[in-house]
Parts: C-alpha cells; sequence; structure tokens
C-alpha cells in the first residue's frame, strides 16, 4: 500500500472504503493486459457498488482477457482533503496504482448532479479537463449511463459517449482502442472510427449552430459520423452476461445485496418518467434464469438480502413463480427477498402474502398526482380506488406504515388537484381506522413530494418546469391542507430540481458553467452536504445564461433539440402524440394491452418486445 | 457443534475493516463456504459469532480469535481452508478448535510495531526509547467517557525493546490485554504527550499473540 495513504487513512471516516481488496475483486497481472481501464463512479463507494450496471460491466470488460479493469469511486470530503494535502492522486482500488497508469477511463454517469464530480475526478486523474486538450489517444475518457441521452453539457470534456447498454457496446470499442493502441493511431483517427461502431457518440464530430435566440439552430455531424446515433440494447436478456460473483464489500453499502433485475424497459408509459421511455423495448428473462442466477449469486456472496430490480415489478408476468422459486431457497435460510416497485393497482394479496413470511417492510406508493385528472394527464395509471383496496389490505394484513410520493409541478396541475393529495391522504387514514387489526400499534402516512423535471425523450421534454416561487406556493397550500397528526408532509427543495431541469434539457454552451462550478469547489453535488446553489447561478450568470430559457420556457415542438442527435429508439411524433393526450387528460393503454407503435421495436433485430 | 474457536489473521488491506463490518464479513465468509453458523432465537435473530478483544482500525494481528456455533456437524480440519478460500485479501483463518480457555483468561498479548522517522535518524532513536520506558510511570493524559483523565501506562507494559531498522525503530512488547486493557497506539501517543522529539511520524503495530496470566499461550 501507497504510504502516503496509509498515513492518511486513520484520519478519515469508513477507511474500508479507500482500500480495494474486497472477496471478489478481479486482479490480473498488469504486464500480461493490453488495456487498462479506469472504471470511475463520479459519487461515493457506498453508492456505485450498490449500482448493478456498475457490477455488470465491470465483469464484461474484465472478460476480455486482454483488459484489466479495476473500479474508482470519489473520495468522500475529508478522504478528498487529505489526498490533496499529501498529494496522493486518484487510485483504482484493485492495484492502487494512480490513474495515470490507464489506458482508458470509463465514467457511468447516471444523473446529471454527478457532472461536476466527473470533472473533479478527471482532474484527480492529472488530466486536463477538455477533450480537445487532451491531444494524445491515450488515456480515452469515455462515458455512459442515463444521463448520456442528453451529454450535451458534458461535450467538451469527454472524448466520446456510449448511448444505451454496455455489455456488447464497451468491448467492441475496447477491441477498436486495442488495436488503435498497437498500431499508434491518432486521437483523431480513433474517434472517426470510433463513431461507426452502433451508439457510440463522438461529440467534436458534431457542429452546433444557435439562432439568435439561442435556440439550436442545426446540428451537423462530420467525418462520416451517423447523423443519428441509435441507442445500443441486449436483445437477449437470458444469454446477456449477469455476475453471479460480484465483488462482496467489506464495509456496509446502501444496497447491500444480491440484485436481480427482471427486464428493461417499461409497459406502462408514465408521461413524466423519462426510464420509462429510454429503456425500451421491454426485454424480460425467464424465471429459470433468475432463480438459478439468484442462487448462485447468493451462495457466492454469502449476502442476506435479494431484490428484485425492474421500474415496475408487477409487471413482470412469472412474478409469482418467481417469488416461489426464491422464496424455496431463501426461507431456510433466512435470506430476504425483496420487491420494490410495486404498483397500487395489481398488487396481490398473493404476493403480499409471500413476502410476509420473510419480513416486511413499509408500502410505498409513487402515486404522482393528487387527482384522478391529474394522474390521467400523467398516464399514471394508478385509481384512488386500487389505492385504497391494497391500503385495506395491507392494513388488515398488519402493515402501518405506508409512503405517498408526489410530485408538484406536472404539466395540467392545479391547485385542486394538491389539495387533492392531502384529501387522498386523510382517506387512506380513514382506511386504516376501518381494516387494521391492531389500532394500539398506531399508523404513520407520510406524504412527500419533489419538483418535477422535464427530462429529454419523455412525452414531457417540451414542457416548462415551475420555477422554485411557485413550487414553494404550491408546498405551502399543500402543508396548510394537511392537517392530522398522522399525515407526515416532507417536500424536497427545488434548488436541486432547478440545477438538474438545466442540466438534463441543456446543451453544450453549459460546459464552462460545469467547469466553472467545478472550480469553485463543486463536487459530489448530489449530497445535500456538498450542492450549492448559488454557485451554479454565479456561474450561469457569469457566462450569460438564464434559467428561465433552459428550465421554465416552453420548447415547441418543431425546435432543434439539443440532443435530437440521439436516438433512443422512441420516436418523436410518438411523444408529441402522447403530449397532446395529455392536454386532453386522455389515458394510453400499456403497451400489454394494447401496442402504441411507439417505435422501440426497431432496436431488436428479430426480436420481440414483452410489451 | 458449540463452543469452536477460530484463529485467524488480519494484515494488508483488511487492518482497515473495522470491528462491526468483520463481524459481517465473517458472517458472509461462513456462508459462501458453506457452513451454517448457529442462529440466536428471538425477534430479531443474528448469529452467534465473538470476536474477542476488537482490534482498533488500522492494527494488523496474526492472532484474532473468534468464538462462534455451527448448525450440525462440520469437520474442524478443513474448516480453515475453506474459509480461507472465501475471504477478502488480508483475512487468512490459521486454525479451529474447540475452545479452551475462557476469553476472560486472556491476559497478555504479544505485539511489534513499526515507529517511522522521516527526517529523524532512527539508530539514535532505539535506545532513547528504550530509556523513556524503563521509566517507573508513564503518566498520560487519556481520553475517558467522563472527559480527560491521567492513566500511568507504565504497569500494563510487561516487557518492552526497541530495536534499529531501516528508517524506523522495531518495537517488540508484552502489554496487559484486560484489567487493564492498553491499546497499543498510546505506546506512541505517549511519545507525543511527553517526549515529542522521539514521537514517530507514523506507527503501525501488529498482534502477535495471546497470552494467560502464567504466558502460556491462549487457545
Amino acid at each position: 500500500m501507497d504510504k502516503r495513504l496509509e498515513r492518511i487513512l486513520p484520519r478519515v471516516q469508513k477507511p474500508a472504503r479507500y482500500t480495494g481488496g474486497e472477496y471478489n475483486q478481479i486482479l490480473k497481472d498488469k504486464t500480461k493486459v493490453d488495456l487498462r481501464v479506469a472504471f470511475c463512479f463520479p459519487d461515493t463507494y457506498e453508492i456505485g457498488m450498490s449500482n448493478l450496471g456498475m457490477s455488470i460491466l465491470y465483469h464484461t470488460m474484465n472478460s476480455l482477457d486482454y483488459v484489466w479493469c479495476e473500479r474508482v469511486f470519489a473520495p468522500w470530503g475529508d478522504m478528498y482533503e487529505e489526498m490533496r494535502k499529501a498529494g496522493l492522486p486518484l487510485y483504482a482500488l484493485e492495484s492502487g496504482d494512480s490513474l495515470d497508469k490507464f489506458d482508458a477511463l470509463a465514467f457511468s454517469v447516471g444523473y446529471e448532479m454527478a457532472y461536476t464530480t466527473v470533472l473533479d475526478m478527471i482532474n484527480q486523474a492529472g488530466l486536463p479537463l477538455k477533450s480537445a486538450e487532451r491531444t494524445e489517444l491515450l488515456p480515452l475518457v469515455f462515458a455512459g449511463g442515463s444521463a448520456a441521452v442528453n451529454a450535451e453539457p458534458m461535450a467538451d470534456f469527454i472524448d466520446l459517449f456510449v448511448i444505451g447498454e454496455g455489455e456488447e457496446m464497451n468491448n467492441e470499442l475496447l477491441a477498436l482502442l486495442r488495436t488503435a493502441k498497437r498500431e499508434n493511431w491518432s486521437k483523431r483517427d480513433f474517434l472517426r472510427k470510433a463513431a461507426q461502431i452502433g451508439g457510440v457518440y463522438v461529440p467534436s464530430l458534431y457542429d452546433i449552430a444557435y439562432n439568435d435566440d439561442g435556440t439550436v439552430a442545426a446540428i451537423t455531424a462530420r467525418d462520416g459520423a451517423p447523423e443519428k446515433v441509435t441507442k445500443r440494447i441486449v436483445v437477449d436478456l437470458d444469454s446477456s452476461p449477469y455476475p453471479t460473483n460480484p465483488v462482496v464489500p467489506s464495509t456496509e453499502v446502501v444496497h447491500d445485496r444480491v440484485n436481480l433485475e427482471l427486464f428493461r424497459g417499461c409497459v406502462r408509459g408514465c408521461r413524466f418518467c423519462q426510464a420509462g421511455y429510454i429503456y425500451r423495448p421491454i426485454r424480460a428473462k425467464k424465471p429459470e434464469t433468475l432463480v438459478r442466477q439468484g442462487i448462485e449469486a447468493l451462495k457466492n456472496t454469502g449476502h442476506e438480502d435479494v431484490t428484485l430490480l425492474s421500474l415496475s415489478t408487477s409487471d413482470y408476468r412469472p412474478l409469482p413463480g418467481l417469488c416461489d422459486g426464491l422464496l424455496d431457497y431463501c426461507e431456510s435460510r433466512s435470506i430476504g427477498l425483496s420487491l420494490p416497485s410495486l404498483r397500487a393497482d395489481n398488487f396481490s394479496m398473493e404476493i403480499m402474502e409471500k413476502l410476509q413470511k420473510v419480513r416486511k417492510s413499509g408500502l410505498t406508493f409513487a402515486v404522482e398526482g393528487g387527482s384522478q385528472r391529474l394522474r390521467d394527464a400523467i398516464n399514471k395509471n394508478v385509481t384512488e380506488e386500487d389505492l385504497l383496496h391494497t391500503c385495506a389490505i395491507a392494513f388488515a394484513g398488519g402493515w402501518n406504515t405506508v409512503k405517498l410520493y408526489y410530485m408538484l409541478g406536472l404539466p395540467t396541475e392545479t391547485d385542486e388537484d394538491i389539495v387533492g393529495i392531502a384529501d387522498m391522504a386523510g382517506r387512506i387514514l380513514h382506511c386504516w381506522r376501518e381494516n387494521a387489526k391492531n389500532k394500539n400499534r398506531g399508523v404513520k402516512i407520510t406524504v412527500s413530494t419533489s419538483c418535477f423535471i422535464p427530462k429529454p425523450h419523455s412525452p414531457f421534454q417540451w414542457e416548462p418546469q415551475i420555477t422554485r416561487e411557485e413550487y414553494l406556493r404550491r408546498v405551502n397550500l399543500l402543508r396548510s391542507s394537511i392537517n392530522s397528526r398522522n399525515v407526515v408532509y416532507n417536500w424536497h427543495d427545488a434548488d436541486t430540481s432547478v440545477v438538474e431541469a438545466v442540466l438534463s434539457r441543456g446543451d453544450r454552451r453549459l460546459g464552462p458553467v460545469l467547469e466553472e462550478v467545478w472550480k469553485n469547489g463543486g463536487r459530489l453535488e448530489a449530497w445535500g452536504d456538498y450542492f450549492r446553489f448559488e454557485r451554479w447561478m454565479e456561474a450561469m450568470d457569469k457566462f450569460g445564461l438564464s434559467v428561465p430559457f433552459y428550465a421554465e420556457r416552453e420548447r415547441g415542438v418543431d425546435e432543434v433539440l439539443p440532443w435530437d442527435m440521439i436516438d433512443v429508439g422512441v420516436r418523436k411524433a410518438h411523444l408529441v402524440r402522447e403530449r397532446e393526450k395529455c392536454y386532453a387528460s386522455e389515458l394510453s393503454p400499456d403497451c400489454r394491452h394494447q401496442c402504441m407503435a411507439c417505435g422501440a421495436l426497431r432496436l431488436m433485430e428479430g426480436g420481440k418486445c414483452d410489451g | 457443534m458449540d463452543k469452536l474457536r477460530l484463529r485467524f489473521e488480519k494484515t494488508g488491506r483488511a487492518v482497515w475493516i473495522s470491528h462491526l463490518d468483520l463481524m459481517h464479513t465473517m458472517q458472509r465468509a461462513f456462508s459462501r463456504a458453506g457452513y451454517a453458523l448457529k442462529y440466536s432465537e428471538g425477534f430479531n435473530p443474528h448469529p452467534q459469532i465473538s470476536i474477542a478483544l476488537p482490534l482498533s482500525v488500522g492494527m494488523a494481528s496474526v492472532c484474532e480469535i473468534m468464538d462462534f456455533r455451527l448448525n450440525g456437524d462440520a469437520g474442524l480440519g478443513e474448516l480453515p481452508a475453506r474459509l480461507t478460500k472465501v475471504m477478502p485479501e488480508g483475512i487468512r483463518v490459521t486454525d479451529c478448535y474447540e475452545q479452551v480457555n475462557k476469553v476472560a483468561l486472556l491476559k497478555y498479548l504479544e505485539i511489534t510495531g513499526e515507529f517511522e522517522y522521516d527526517e529523524r535518524d532512527p539508530s539514535h532513536m532505539a535506545a532513547a526509547l528504550e530509556r523513556f520506558y524503563a521509566q517507573d510511570a508513564v503518566v498520560i493524559e487519556k481520553k475517558t467517557k467522563r472527559g480527560q483523565g491521567q492513566s500511568d501506562i507504565r504497569p500494563a507494559i510487561k516487557e518492552i525493546s526497541f530495536a534499529p531498522g531501516e528508517g524506523l525503530v522495531r518495537l517488540h512488547a508484552v502489554i496487559s490485554a484486560q484489567e487493564p486493557t492498553l491499546n497499543p497506539a498510546l505506546l506512541a501517543d505517549a511519545l507525543r504527550q511527553l517526549a515529542p522529539e522521539l514521537y514517530p511520524d507514523y506507527a503501525r503495530f501488529t498482534r502477535i499473540e495471546n497470552y494467560l496470566e502464567n504466558m502460556e499461550i491462549f487457545r
């Protein structure tokens, strides 16, 4: 171990997250590989080690015998300061080597608030921030993850983005990089060739022209780069690699458990939900595969919990059979099985009873809107009747905590809808009084609201976000409408939402803003401990950019959007249609009832959408 | 099987795993190796494992002791190798046997240490350190549950010697493990308080062996 590191560790919180050496880490002989990849997660170890995508791609990249892929996480503030004082550069956990020893830095970027941390990690690696200033081919700095569906604010800093699912694409890219390294290609030549790999977006090969009003006039691809970069997907998840021997952290992380992914995509089409659109088409794993992989992973890790992951667990058709298969193994071994993302509308008594055998946790519902009209407008197919019915069963079964999540500021929302949230909480309380088996234990109903953020590639991508002031007015309206002691109201600050709204639908001109925020100390800004709203506003001012332009302006349907070069599969015409239906408070059926021809199927050659 | 005892090493990168995380790591390692730890009865069952004399974070040991119970029988001979195979780097199980001595009888710890001096010449330090610890009393300020307190650590040191090495001074000592417990880190901290010229730039310690009152090895 590096002596500088050894001397720092006694002074920082939870040092085990900075040492590596965990069970199942992948060690290789660095003299026998052609490429060393630093897989960088722009957040803490505890968050990154809970991320299934990170775990899958760590294994797929390491499945190439000529690649050694190691993990790098962002140090928490105390460690960051100590490293700076000691002159210790950022290093990878497996080898402890600093990032200047690597051929590629691969970033997994799941959300916009991680952007400044990406910049910080590039800097901690001792590299110039801007892609154009890193003139050598190596190290290549690339990024993927769900934030890459509009990567424009990061365009100056990242050599190339991988759009969509990385299992196959990353390895194709690394194969090309290996050749380029061996044959001494220039960075320019490499990037041009890389742009020919499906799903690879090289920002420097696209020219952006702007109108006088600041909107994008045109996007022009150069040097043979595709006009549209089409998202990559894995067609058959059953045969796709799933690591049943993931790294087992030696210290507590956020989700310390086996994660089983049921399916990708979502049949629901909630109009506010970016994830519901960008992960289409729907591809499910067979329950046999999941049971086998789940048991194998439990054996290999020794975890005491297993979780079923998907955007909407209740929509997994063979769910009861899968639960039976897993419970067979789990129950006798005191292993907990948890199912997040259940829907209130088809939450079955059967499944609930099964789970009850092992562990009982609170009920959480994402209701999103306070009235049926609003829920219809956003295509959130939850009726109050279903919700109350589910709660009645749950209360009778002994549950006594319910969490309800809503968004304020959704398109078409009125004050009546907001008061409706309080009314609904009241009716759930009444439902508890009528159904609870043991009233002495009391009930706790928690209402949480956050500020709606319009996201690219969703039907609401043209919608304005409400202002901070308006959000606060709506929060206060809801606060004054809730008057029961059993109902607790939590609201998220709108500050982060404003910055997120600017970045998620931003363009390349935000690059200098990101750099400025980072220069002024911005990093790990997904954490309230480190986020500073004023720092963002000052940087926006400095470069003459405004929040209203990016966040609060309704965009024209014929406007060129900064992310129009990215094709996630779903056609724009479908998004336009869904948005129009919102204004008519008209529902769209879920994909299982009727295919709406969203367009995502064309990503699957010969495949079948499970919608 | 009841009243089993594990002896294991915790060195290298594993020294940074905290006591609580180590308990969890052990639990998972048993499960990976296919052993079923016996759980406590009750509302919130937990595996019945206990580690004698929790080690401070950052300190190494080649003589850690953990008591546990298993459901069913297991070949104790093969258990160390099977467990070691599924351990994080730096944890190695060296022995497994039925408990002989009660943990309360563990009286002394043999430790080694390395005091690193970056700017000062360590060759002169060893003798000075021995002189320092030859004093009849070494009274230091210690944080206690009730704030600051004074404590003489000298009676808790049964043997201590220093020898010069490359860029450092090696320490060898036998110290009281329980009643009173002496944290080896205090051997360096005493210098910070009383003889700053001898205080090392960095000190690391390793537990070597556990002893009974009569200096027989604790089993």
